[in-house]
């Protein structure tokens, strides 16, 4: 893939983000993952409800504080970043898609005031003017049109807002994108849309975005690269074809096994392997091993001739 | 019944909505039958009136809802002519629910043994005692694990597909002839949806009932059911049996909605996507409420609704396609690829596949 020799535009290593430390209730949300994302690539983050996916993408953010490890976003530390000035600007070049549609756009705001939020507070805009061309540049961008500027988001189907949450993340000229979940509150034929939608921005303005996802089959076709979490942990990193060609790590099988596919004939067929924590409780180190270029598996010394087997067999799953 | 196999059948079901922008028009015209024993999917997008459909066969309609027509015959019973009291014996004894959110389906202040020895008391008169013995039964075969033990706890010391389990267990208990699934897993993750989904189908085999199963997954409905029916904008424009409807669609809407699912092999840098959005139903189109979105949409698409063209003896679209005056389209290439699956089960010719018939 042509973006392997992009720069590393977000590098984040050893991130740890527990929460109530101090007390019974402690939660390691994200318990040390390292990854790296490349400028212009797509790197989808999947794993089940809990696994740490959405608390990674708050951290990279910082909506929160991590209680330990370093995020480097475009060579700079964000831990680093101090005052209104510097996290403005990060707050700029970093820009977030939310997964609910209708909560995530403020109901008695009309369109263009919350497209121009951004433009406002960054001073994008020389007048009146240019902020109402800018808007309703951004909204035909994302496929709606100018007159739309004047309603509530009320107004507009969850595709349609989520159109609204995309101009916005746009108005202040990001290059980095997180989009949490952007497309799980919507049909399916909307889906496919939206996802149009963020790969043609993606060619057209040269975005990075990180891509939060459970719905497998959609991570596969956006990302370049996938992450999978699980309990806080990152278990495997691979190239999209590659992670679904040989899946290494025990629960990446299981997760792909899992997802149902528009096919009977595969459904007939589908067996479904049981991925069970507690078999990595045995006390042995573990950490992210490259077992073949590109492809990252969390595992001990001794498990790693296991997977370098795999990484022989035929692909576990096969094409539809 | 017209069939003897049927245990349900829809005809013509008509309901609207009184709103304070109109009159809702949410199902119209929708016809089915359900067959004993067999797994019917429902599949369709938010508002094309899956849910409707159901909450109406369950005399569970909200207060604005008015039947303007039709029929739902359960065992030569017409349900629409049912008092609530009727209904209220048949719920959750013939006719039991699962939902698709288990959290907000059970009763958090009760204990989990307790809710689903409820039906058999209301239903069958057990005393507590017989009733809480087949609870835990139950329990044990939607396999909870320790159900002795956990007969006691409530419902939010178990995760989310444990309480689906026990969502299950609830509809099972009184041995149901048609389950009702709206969304079971949709609130799950994959790797509890596809234990849930083996359960529901082990389960079926093991009790014998019909499941009607809405979804708007077409992943799970190619693993779950043996005839689908594909809703839009308040009508069924394609049924067929799962092979049918998977290997050989003939609705431009069924195609889209199965080209907008990538698959594993999916590629490049754009998906086939369904453009625009569903009809308002305030104002039904006159012709065929996906004209607007069709991009083989012929001129009488937007004058007159399609009649149902017979594909197979189980195979039906909506579609004037198929019309014999109409001309012959290809469909898109995914489609085709389709059908030389189908074709290849079935032992014949691509051709054969694609000018119908069986």
């Amino acid at each position: 893939m042509e973006k392997k020799n992009a720069p590393v535009i977000l590098n984040v290593e050893h991130l740890k983000q527990y929460f109530n430390i101090t007390r019974k209730d402690a939660v390691k949300a994200v318990d040390d993952i390292s990854f790296h994302i490349f400028k212009g690539e797509t790197f989808g983050l999947v794993g089940e409800s809990g696994s740490g996916k959405t608390t990674t993408g708050r951290a990279i953010i910082r909506l929160y504080e991590p209680t330990a490890g370093k995020i480097t976003f475009e060579d700079e530390d964000v831990s680093k970043l101090k005052g209104k000035q510097q996290l403005q600007k990060f707050r700029r070049d970093i820009q977030m898609i939310f997964q609910d549609p209708y909560a995530s756009l403020n109901p008695r705001m009309k369109v263009r005031d919350i497209i121009a939020e951004g433009i406002d507070i960054n001073h994008l805009a020389k007048d009146e003017n240019d902020r109402n061309q800018q808007v309703d540049e951004l909204l035909e961008t994302v496929g709606l049109s100018k007159e739309h500027a004047t309603r509530y988001p009320h107004e507009f189907s969850g595709g349609q807002r989520q159109r609204i949450g995309i101009a916005r993340a746009l108005a202040v000229k990001p290059k980095f994108i997180i989009a949490d979940e952007p497309i799980s509150a919507l049909d399916v034929s909307i889906q496919a849309q939206v996802v149009n939608l963020l790969k043609k921005l993606q060619n057209e303005r040269d975005l990075t975005f990180l891509f939060i996802a459970h719905d497998l089959s959609m991570v596969k076709y956006i990302s370049d690269r996938i992450g999978v979490m699980h309990y806080g942990k990152m278990l495997e990193i691979a190239d999209a074809d590659e992670l679904y060609a040989h899946p290494l790590h025990n629960y990446t099988r299981s997760l792909l096994s899992s997802v149902p596919f528009p096919d009977p004939e595969y459904e007939r067929n589908r067996k479904v392997i049981d991925y069970d924590a507690a078999e990595e409780n045995d006390g042995k180190e573990r950490s992210m091993v490259e077992v073949a270029p590109g492809h990252f598996v969390r595992a001990s010394e001794d498990e790693v001739p296991e997977y370098k087997k795999r990484l022989s067999e035929t692909p576990l799953f096969k094409e539809v | 019944m017209e069939n003897q196999n049927d245990i349900l059948e829809v005809r013509d079901l008509k309901v609207n909505f009184d709103t304070y922008a109109g009159e809702v028009k949410a199902i119209r015209d929708v016809s089915f039958d359900l067959k004993k024993g067999e797994t019917l999917a429902i599949v369709g997008e938010s508002g094309s009136g899956k849910t409707v459909t159901t909450r109406t066969i369950m005399g569970l309609m909200a207060n604005n809802a008015k039947i303007a027509g039709g029929s739902i015959k359960y065992k030569d019973k017409e349900l629409l002519k049912m008092s609530d009291k009727e209904l209220s014996g048949l719920r959750g004894n013939d006719i039991a629910e699962i939902f698709q959110d288990p959290m907000t389906s059970l009763d958090p202040t009760m204990k989990i043994g307790r809710q689903v020895a409820e039906p058999l008391m209301i239903h069958q008169g057990l005393d507590k005692k017989t009733a809480m013995d087949k609870a835990l039964k139950m329990l044990k075969l939607v396999g909870i694990t320790n159900a002795e033990a956990r007969i006691n706890d409530f419902p939010h010391q178990f995760s989310g597909g444990m309480r689906q389990r026990i969502v299950i267990a609830i509809a099972l208990v009184n041995n149901p002839e048609i389950i009702i699934a709206d969304e079971p897993t949709t609130a799950l993750d994959v790797t509890i949806q596809a234990k849930i989904l083996d359960l529901m189908n082990e389960l079926k085999t093991k009790i014998d009932t019909s499941i009607i199963f809405i979804t708007h997954d077409l992943g799970v409905v190619a693993g779950m059911a043996d005839r689908v029916a594909v809703m839009y904008a308040g009508k069924i424009v394609e049924y067929g049996t799962v092979d049918e409807i998977f290997y050989n669609p003939k609705h431009p809407y069924t195609w889209g909605l199965l080209n907008s699912m990538p698959t594993i092999s999916t590629k490049g840098n754009s998906l086939p996507s369904i453009p625009g959005t569903p009809p308002d139903l305030l104002d039904p189109p006159k012709g065929d409420a996906f004209a607007p979105r069709n991009p083989y949409v012929l001129k009488i698409d937007t004058l007159e609704q399609p009649p149902f063209f017979k594909v197979s003896n189980t195979h039906y679209a909506a579609t004037w396609l198929l019309d014999k005056r109409a001309p012959k389209v290809t469909p898109p290439a995914q489609i085709v690829e389709r059908q030389k699956t189908y074709a290849k089960l079935k032992g014949v010719s691509l051709e054969q596949v694609q000018n119908g018939g069986e």
